[in-house]
């Protein structure tokens, strides 16, 4: 019998990854090309603020009318959070809509260390504030995530939504948290070169450099979470979580494990928001920000890290990008149908791709599954 | 803190928490059928309020009636509020259809994964808000004084006044009408029958896509029906008026057991109760802070909301 069964073929090299496109020839490069290529690419983004000076399509690409090393920080807060949102919606297939919430506690936790407006008067440097902000954020995810993650799907968006709001109706309202009037002086980050601060108002290329730092570092360990035993948990618990708990995950160990994550993530994102702008009121923290970082997330592409990083950019840069466009129609500044005009994008990307700009390979793979699955009645 | 008023005031924050409630519950309806049926958060169902409140007060607008305009005489109230509602309605239940046939339908066709679903919806929200935003210039938008508000009848210091009297009978009428509906006529027991497996309603030939556009339809009638209620009892309408008050009846919804048409009616009133309460006692600032810890807690202790889902399967 052994004999007459024909071998299966052999799985090449990298597995599902090498199924052909850019990303199967990527897989398919031996290990120092890909990181040469790597490389390349983190060279390429910190050369970003210069983009402008590019004869030619220079000028396209960059918006004009604002800072565009200012334009690029925010993109940069935007693309560490799709990072950070993506473990917690991506990975774990937790539906957060209240990510905001734990941008806003980091941002707040330095602001009440760091600002002299604060009621603490501890008046600490930037720096010195950024682990407590963190830690603070991510037990703000535990103490979200441990009672509410037995909900499921639905339910724990409206939770999370709910926590994000009251976050936010708390700055608002009480004295502690100043409402709108808002922490000023939050102070900058540290060191100087040549006699003058590194950090200062004027240039914000040196916050980009930052953040872009900030990201490659969460990108690596992001990467490195999703590939170990944490990560497949994860899988096995957005694609099924009854199947998963029985064969041994422990399901509310490692959702709890992505919330924090995420939490921690976003929490970064607030620290270092908080440092940029010297000034942290209750303005920023609104329901609309979790909505365009999720929107980022799935547009790029849930479950995928390219995938996010393109998204939280593009959420970021499309509404910037219309102003100074003036319309056909009525001759204003499109800015002002920047969100209108966003919306329509969204609706658009998604019916055409549904499983977002770059999928994850295993999901855009079910999802071809599932157009087989069943034709759907018209 | 403030105990001692929620005691002294407990009768008149009970008639104008029953009153938000009553709007809050027919603004729930939308959200509860969609889900029901599709488990989808229609997040664009708060822009199917807001074009509601807008189609009411251009059609007042047509008569020359604006927030100055002294109040016509009482048969001309009448034909206006008539003409309003089914202004509205139709303005909320075209804009619903539309957003349904734009953007689910076509990745309904391609069956696309449910986080697809929820971000077209966020996506028709932002863009219907902002584009109402924009070409109002994002200012509030008067409404002309058609009721002159005077108690009906009191007990106590509970004073019902004529408006209250109208948005609650309202909302309980279609209420009423909804569930008789959806319960007794053959359209709403192919709408149950969808919304207990899809498959299975469609072999049994209940055309899937027309029950879809019927309860989206049928979201936006209520939705209509609650916009009239709202710019009557809050005299202005804004851009964003729809999304402020649709996370809260969203929040009804799922109170009460989103899919579960009876429980968006508790979960509502409740909601419009203690939100109330809460207003006197802490502050009107915590309005929303109280509606969320309530509907945290409660999920805590009953996941899926107080009456449970019943339009629909229960949830894996």
């Amino acid at each position: 019998m052994t004999a007459t069964t024909t071998a299966p073929p052999e799985p090449t090299k990298s597995g599902f990854r090498a199924n052909g496109g850019v990303r199967g020839w990527f897989a398919d490069l031996p290990g120092v090309a890909r990181w040469a290529f790597l490389l390349l690419f983190a060279v390429l983004a910190y050369l970003l603020p210069y983009v402008g000076n590019i004869p030619g399509i220079g000028p396209q690409i960059i918006t004009t009318g604002i800072d565009w090393p200012s334009a690029l920080f925010d993109m940069s807060y935007f693309v560490l959070l799709a990072l950070g949102l993506n473990v917690v919606v991506g990975f774990a297939g937790l539906l957060d809509l209240g990510y905001v919430g734990f941008f806003a506690v980091g941002a707040y936790s330095v602001a009440l260390l760091t600002s002299p407006d604060s009621i603490l008067h501890t008046k600490w440097a930037w720096l010195a504030s950024v682990p407590v902000g963190l830690a603070v954020s991510m037990v703000a995810g535990l103490i979200l995530g441990w009672p509410t993650l037995r909900l499921r799907g639905d339910y724990l968006a409206i939770v999370t939504l709910g926590f994000a709001e009251i976050i936010r109706i708390v700055a608002t309202s009480t004295d502690t948290l100043r409402g709108d009037r808002g922490f000023t002086g939050v102070p900058h980050p540290p060191g100087s070169g040549g006699g003058k601060p590194i950090f200062g108002v004027a240039d914000a290329t040196p916050y980009f450099w930052l953040g872009l730092s900030v990201i490659i570092l969460v990108i690596l360990g992001v990467r490195n979470l999703d590939r170990s035993r944490v990560g497949r948990s994860w899988l096995a618990i957005r694609e099924d979580e009854e199947a998963a708990e029985i064969m041994g995950v422990r399901t509310i160990k490692y959702k709890l494990w992505a919330f924090a994550i995420g939490a921690f993530i976003g929490g970064l994102g607030g620290v270092m928001f908080a440092g940029e702008q010297g000034f942290v009121n209750s303005d920023t923290f609104v329901l609309q920000f979790s909505i365009l970082v999720l929107a980022g997330v799935v547009m790029g592409g849930a479950g995928n890290i390219t995938g996010a990083i393109l998204g939280g950019a593009l959420v970021s840069y499309i509404p910037d990008r219309l102003r100074g466009i003036s319309d056909p129609l009525f001759h204003t500044d499109l800015y002002g149908f920047r969100f209108a005009i966003f919306g329509v994008v969204i609706i658009v990307i998604m019916i055409f791709r549904p499983q977002g700009l770059i999928p994850s390979r295993r999901r855009a793979m079910e999802l071809r599954d599932r157009e087989k699955e069943v034709a759907p009645i018209e | 803190m403030n105990f001692s008023g929620l005691i002294h005031d407990f009768g008149p924050l009970t008639v104008t928490g029953l009153t938000q409630g009553a709007i809050i519950a027919l603004f729930a309806l939308g959200y509860t059928l969609v889900y029901g049926v599709l488990r989808l958060i229609n997040f664009a169902h708060s822009e199917v309020f807001l074009l509601g409140t807008y189609g009411c007060l251009e059609m007042w607008g047509l008569f020359g009636l604006d927030e100055n305009s002294a109040t016509p005489s009482t048969i001309a109230v009448i034909g206006l509020l008539v003409l309003g509602l089914v202004v509205a309605i139709a303005a909320s239940g075209v804009t619903a259809l539309v957003v349904e046939l734009v953007a689910y339908r076509p990745l309904r066709r391609r069956n696309a994964p449910p986080l697809a679903f929820l971000i077209t919806a966020i996506g028709a929200s932002l863009a219907i808000s902002e584009s109402t935003g924009v070409i109002t210039h994002r200012q509030n938008k008067g409404v002309p004084s058609l009721i002159v508000q005077k108690s009906v009848f009191s007990i106590g210091n509970m004073h019902v006044t004529n408006l209250q009297l109208l948005i609650i009978t309202m909302a309980l009428v279609m209420m009423f009408v909804l569930d008789r509906f959806i319960n007794r006529s053959r359209l709403g027991r192919g709408i149950r029958a969808v919304a207990q497996s899809p498959d299975s309603a469609a072999l049994m030939g209940v055309n899937k896509s027309r029950v879809i556009s019927l309860v989206f339809l049928l979201g936006g009638l209520m939705a209509g029906v609650a916009a009239v209620m709202y710019v009557l009892k809050i005299g202005t309408t804004r851009f964003d008026s729809g999304t402020l008050l649709g996370i809260q009846a969203f929040s009804a919804a799922v109170l009460g057991g989103i899919g579960n048409l009876r429980g968006a009616l508790l979960g509502g009133l409740l909601l419009g109760l203690v939100e109330n309460y809460a207003a006197e006692v802490f502050g009107s600032q915590w309005l929303n802070a109280a509606a969320f810890v309530l509907l945290v807690l409660t999920l805590l202790v009953r996941p899926t909301g107080l009456l449970g889902e019943s339009l629909g399967r229960a949830r894996a």
